[in-house]
């Protein structure tokens, strides 16, 4: 890391109203390279429609994004991904019918000539999977059809890191999964972070979130009402933040 | 085909790939039939199924199993095949084209009219057909891909309207002599002997080849390979049936003295020709891959930054191309050309790609499989003939086939969405 100081990605008081709703008003959000950023809340909290301006799918009515430092402006998908930003969705877009090369390099193929290079192709996934200490993927040339739930999630989140991303977006990434293959996700998570990247983190799930992630960002009805250190928080303080019962803005923090 | 994966995975290493994996032939005889258990059984059945057809019509026809019939057999299936390959293209990315048929007679009327009324040179009007075929299939994929009618209504429709635009460059009641020699030679014309067994020793030793230089760079790049028998296995099946079939068809089948018969038909050349590139573009080209993705998971494949709908326009582009061709191998078959020329083809060509084992929820299937699935339709078609049976239960027996066939597809993909996960 270059600037280590400088956050990846920083919103200042962005907002965003549908019609008479105002989904999110005044929020800011830092996200540091080396990091796991959580972001939770409440159904309706806003989480989504944060991510999507990130994302480059839907964007904010106002405020400021600045991106490793200097503003930017993120209007479609193509702008994100041309800044470094992977979002790894719920629903996984994997192709069933591919094996595990073949999706982690979909649409971004290794050509010789006019041939595919399956052999570079299947060394970079190879390293790539053991960088991030994958150990649940015996073979990267079965198809997706075979996999665990776990697995296809561990195959979207290597996918993100094949490509050079700054920054990470996981949504939900453990919803769908058992306990062990919550674990070795998170693992992988937290490995992500540690090679460097930022990542924001979605989840449900407190204990998870208090595990793995650095900093944790709590959203409630449209405003950023805390933005505290994983360390120093418990269960019971963030989820008296989601639900309101401890309404402390505390935006003025600093971020580290 | 990809290992058996343990359903505990926590101990499997990564690692393990690189170091040993060295699967034995015998292991991968068991991992077939694992698969064919599994319903992940590709051309296999219709392989049986053709050589069970061919024993059964040989017992029972005494022409069947002949050289004049077997050749025959195989300039009769050239042009179901060929319609076939496009419409694998087609059924990869979980669309059908029900207007092949009608494009392939469309393209063949172009051809004569413009030959014959038009004066147009011979090379001409097939450059000429091949493109309205093409454009034809620009205008459905269109349809399909930007306007988001679904191709089942488009082609349809197009099967409608095209037979009427056929009439109309026919003509009511019009038949045309096809007399262009090398549109004829299609069909009619033989490759002379040393030619025949020089494409014999150019396709063993191709398999041969490219398997052995595809196993030197994974062996160079420090990747697992397969066992070295599973390769000389595939060559030594290839080879068996390449030579036998050229040695089969090098042998005089003519019964008039005075005019000698022999050699490999063209038509099997056509199919080669059309058969080899395509399989390329399929297997070893980015295209290729992003096709199966769009059949696979269309949402992936649009997050991934492929362009859906032009990759589905392009389908439709080759899969009215390749009628096209098919048409004018039909006309050479026949001999002449009229306003119903090709309108009846187009259920066989999707039985074909179906029955070869082509899946009709997309995304599974190889071109190999219409060769396969267009030689069992052919054979069903050419035995029953010779046995003189009421042309009636030809088609019952090809639609029960057909049906067969697509139950087996339709349970092993129930069976793969049931332990996908």
């Amino acid at each position: 890391m270059s600037v280590p100081n400088v956050p990846v990605i920083e919103l200042k008081s962005v907002a965003k109203s549908f019609g008479a709703v105002q989904v999110l008003s005044g929020v800011n959000f830092v996200a540091m390279a080396g990091q796991v950023t959580a972001l939770v809340g409440d159904n309706g909290a806003g989480k989504s429609t944060l991510i999507k301006g990130i994302a480059g799918v839907q964007s904010y009515d106002s405020g400021t994004i600045l991106f490793e430092g200097n503003e930017v402006q993120i209007k479609s998908p193509v702008d994100a991904s041309n800044l470094g930003i992977e979002v790894v969705y719920q629903d996984l877009a994997l192709c069933d019918n591919l094996d595990v090369v073949q999706n982690m390099f979909l649409g971004r193929e290794v050509v010789r000539s006019i041939s595919l290079d399956d052999e570079t192709m299947e060394q970079k996934a190879i390293k790539t999977l053991a960088g991030l200490s994958v150990r649940n993927i015996s073979s990267v040339r079965q198809k997706v059809s075979s996999l665990s739930g776990g697995q296809r999630q561990t195959v979207a989140i290597a996918r993100s890191v094949l490509w050079e991303n700054k920054l990470v977006i996981l949504d939900e990434p453990t919803a769908a999964l058992g306990v062990s293959q919550t674990k070795q996700v998170l693992k992988m998570v937290r490995n992500l972070a540690d090679t460097g990247l930022a990542v924001i983190l979605i989840s449900h799930n407190m204990q998870e979130v208090l595990a793995v992630a650095d900093r944790i960002h709590v959203l409630r009805l449209g405003q950023m009402v805390a933005n505290v250190k994983a360390s120093e928080s418990n269960l019971n303080s963030i989820v008296s933040y989601i639900t309101g019962a401890e309404n402390l803005s505390i935006s003025g923090e600093a971020a580290l | 085909m990809s290992k058996k994966q343990p359903q505990d995975s926590n101990q499997t290493h990564l690692d393990d790939e690189n170091t040993s994996q060295v699967l034995t032939l015998k292991q991968e005889a068991t991992n077939f039939l694992n698969g064919v258990r599994h319903g992940r059984m590709g051309s296999f059945p219709a392989v049986i199924g053709f050589l069970v057809l061919v024993v059964l019509f040989s017992f029972l026809s005494p022409v069947f199993f002949t050289q004049l019939n077997f050749a025959n057999l195989l300039q009769q299936s050239a042009p179901l095949i060929i319609l076939a390959m496009g419409l694998v293209f087609i059924l990869l990315i979980a669309e059908i084209d029900l207007s092949a048929g009608v494009t392939s007679g469309l393209a063949s009327a172009i051809f004569v009219v413009v030959l014959k009324n038009f004066g147009f040179p011979w090379w001409l009007s097939i450059i000429l057909s091949l493109l309205v075929g093409m454009t034809i299939g620009v205008v459905i994929g269109i349809m399909v891909a930007k306007v988001g009618i679904p191709s089942f209504v488009v082609t349809l429709a197009a099967f409608l309207a095209f037979q009427g635009l056929q009439l109309m460059v026919i003509g009511q009641g019009g038949l045309y002599r096809v007399e262009t020699p090398a549109i004829l030679a299609l069909e009619n014309d033989n490759l002379s002997v040393g030619f025949g067994w020089a494409l014999a020793i150019i396709l063993v030793g191709f398999v041969l080849i490219n398997g052995l230089v595809s196993r030197r760079r994974r062996t160079k790049n420090g990747h697992a390979n397969r066992a070295i028998s599973t390769l000389y296995f595939r060559v030594a099946i290839t080879a068996l049936v390449v030579f036998t079939s050229v040695y089969f068809l090098n042998l005089p089948r003519g019964s008039n003295p005075e005019f000698q018969l022999q050699g490999v038909p063209v038509a099997v050349l056509v199919v080669l020709v059309v058969l080899i590139p395509c399989t390329y573009l399929l297997n070893r080209t980015p295209f290729g891959i992003h096709v199966y993705a769009v059949g696979g998971n269309p949402e992936a494949a649009r997050r991934a930054g492929i362009n859906v709908s032009s990759l589905r326009i392009i389908i439709f582009m080759i899969g009215s191309g390749l009628a096209s061709i098919s048409g004018l191998m039909a006309a050479s078959r026949v001999g002449t050309v009229d306003a119903a020329a090709g309108r009846t083809i187009v259920l066989s060509g999707v039985a074909a790609a179906v029955v070869g084992g082509v899946s009709l929820f997309g995304g599974r299937g190889k071109l190999t499989d219409a060769v396969v699935g267009g030689l069992v339709i052919a054979v069903i078609d050419n035995g029953l003939g010779l046995l003189s049976l009421p042309a009636g239960l030809n088609l019952a027996v090809t639609g029960g086939v057909l049906l067969m066939a697509a139950t087996a597809d339709a349970l092993s993909r129930k069976h793969g969405t049931l332990t996908g996960r």
